[in-house]
């Protein structure tokens, strides 16, 4: 019997190694290299050897910096409670209020079997001085002069991301909806709580789970993205991975680039685990 | 009672008005590309199918497409092989480690796109790599690979022990049991993986665009094409194409998955 499982083990392990190995490697060497580069420095078009601390207290004392690490955070938050504060009620009509789960479900996922890229676009031709929207409008006599508000700033990126993340924020929390016993519900009710009371005190702690779930999933691809920024936030939206990017490319600045990657990984681990912490202790609260 | 059958309309209207939404910029690609104007906006100025005739003359965009079609070929394949495995031993076997490698085959998908770009980049060129479709290829596995995992997982889930047992004592050899089957119960899984991890690697574009160097992969070539407005009705016509190979792909995938699913029980 021992030898048994002892083989069946192995076989297990065996046969998962490729793919544990694979992504392990790729995660872990990959940072490794980062974390390394991130103690050199670039000067000209060789890269200094010398271990030094000099990008970290220049990437610190850069009010660029910390301007956009900022306002990406702050962005990414914005996004999270937008996606998830329009995603609640679809979850909740999809779970609560509809018959047809399957084909809702599906209604809600076949937009994002597109191209995310050219998602992103699409909103730009949306949102654009002479683009859609103003043209729209203008055309049923609503506005006269186009909206110069809608492109090209921090809005433009919090609206084409909470369209670009609305499965990831709806699927959690539809499952989270779905594991709760009616029944506490209806108890809720017989005690005399009313159906706003019910669903405060009931259902929305029961989710918080979901919430959480939901909010990690958008928040920390966010801090990540530059393809929305870079093709709707202008000047104003900008954000790390933009500058990130930039230190790859044309500023030529890897060891730079290596070293915002990785504050900018700290601080979303930073902010993610606070904010965590903070749902959860809310969820206890209010039950 | 009656405050709840007031709730019920209102919530309807909203998820009628949040698929608007949702379905706008997807539906917008396609309605514009066959305007016969060069600006996208109101009103529409009349049909027209040039934008889609100038794309087969365009020598890059041919190009593009087939590296597109290379790189998703061979990243379905690889990742859709090491899911399969990997799957097959979180289902079937219980071994050490086994939670923390299933969590960590799932890691690609919330490490931010930027992250994983710049230091695969900074990997590949420290052993000597260069960017070539061949790093695009080891990207895109890396990040296709928790879909396979996840198909190939809910395809080995419901499938019967019993049915393998069976095959042993009637005399099958291991190789025999495999071919004759379990491959044919976890076939439609198989496919779907396929065709989710070619999708996945056919519309990824911040991975490929630090990876390409001077060989783009469709998105990167649209990305390039995004910056010119002279460009715009055939950029287009091109997102309409892939917004419906991509629809259509990932439904035939689904529509395999199901099968999977219904097949087992």
């Amino acid at each position: 019997m021992a030898i048994q499982l002892k083989s069946e083990a192995s076989k297990g392990m065996a046969l998962s190694a490729p793919a544990t190995l694979y992504v392990g490697l790729l995660v872990a060497v990959p940072l490794g290299i980062l974390i390394v580069y991130s103690f050199w420095t670039q000067s000209y078009v060789d890269i200094d050897r010398t271990l030094t601390w000099a990008n970290y207290i220049e990437a610190f004392q850069d009010p660029l910096v910390r301007h956009l690490i900022v306002r990406t955070i702050i962005i990414a938050g914005l996004v999270t409670i937008a996606t998830v504060v329009l995603a609640y009620p679809i979850a909740y009509f999809i779970a609560f209020r509809t018959k047809k789960q399957t084909l809702w479900l599906l209604l809600i996922t076949i937009p994002f079997w597109s191209s995310y890229l050219l998602r992103v676009f699409s909103w730009k031709l949306i949102l654009g001085f002479n683009g859609v929207l103003n043209s729209a409008l203008m055309t049923i006599g609503i506005i006269n002069e186009p909206l110069t508000f809608l492109l090209y700033n921090e809005i433009a990126v919090v609206l084409t991301l909470a369209h670009a993340w609305a499965p990831f924020a709806i699927l959690p929390i539809y499952v989270s909806l779905q594991k709760i016993d009616r029944s506490l519900h209806e108890a809720a009710t017989d005690l005399g709580c009313n159906m706003y009371q019910a669903f405060i005190r009931v259902t929305l702690p029961l989710t918080v789970p979901g919430i959480i779930a939901a909010s990690l999933i958008i928040f920390i691809p966010t801090v990540g993205d530059y393809v929305t920024p870079a093709l709707v936030g202008g000047s104003e939206g900008k954000m790390i991975a933009n500058l990130i990017q930039v230190q790859f490319g044309a500023a030529n600045n890897w060891p730079m680039g290596a070293t915002l990657s990785l504050l900018s990984m700290l601080s979303v681990g930073f902010v993610a685990m606070l904010a965590v912490f903070t749902m959860n202790t809310a969820g206890r609260r209010i039950r | 009672m009656s405050s709840l059958q007031r709730f019920i309309p209102g919530l309807l209207t909203y998820a009628t008005l949040y698929l608007v939404f949702l379905y706008l910029p997807v539906l917008l690609l396609p309605l514009f590309s066959f305007n016969d104007g060069t600006i996208v906006a109101f009103p529409l100025q009349g049909f027209t199918l040039k934008w889609y005739g100038q794309l087969g003359q365009q020598d890059t965009l041919i190009k593009a497409l087939g590296n597109s079609l290379i790189v998703g070929g061979v990243t379905a394949v690889f990742s859709t092989a090491m899911g399969l495995f990997a799957a097959r031993a979180f289902v079937r076997y219980r071994f050490k480690g086994r939670e923390l490698s299933e969590g960590l085959v799932m890691l690609p998908l919330v490490i931010p796109g930027i992250i994983v770009a710049s230091s695969m980049l900074v990997l590949f060129i420290s052993i000597g790599l260069r960017p070539s479709l061949t790093t695009i290829i080891l990207g895109h596995t890396f990040v296709a690979l928790p879909f396979a995992v996840s198909i190939m997982k809910s395809s080995f889930d419901q499938f019967d022990q019993s049915l393998e047992e069976a095959a042993f004592d009637l005399g099958e050899s291991v190789i025999g049991t495999f071919r004759r089957v379990t491959l044919p119960i976890v076939f439609p899984g198989i496919v779907a993986s396929l065709l989710m991890t070619f999708t996945v690697s056919f519309d990824e574009f911040v991975l490929a665009f630090f990876l390409s160097g001077n060989e783009p992969t469709l998105p990167v070539y649209i990305w390039s094409q995004i910056r010119f407005p002279a460009k715009l009705p055939n950029t287009l016509a091109l997102g309409s194409l892939l917004l419906f190979f991509s629809i259509l792909l990932l439904m035939i995938a689904e529509s395999f998955r199901r099968r999977a699913a219904k097949s087992q029980i």
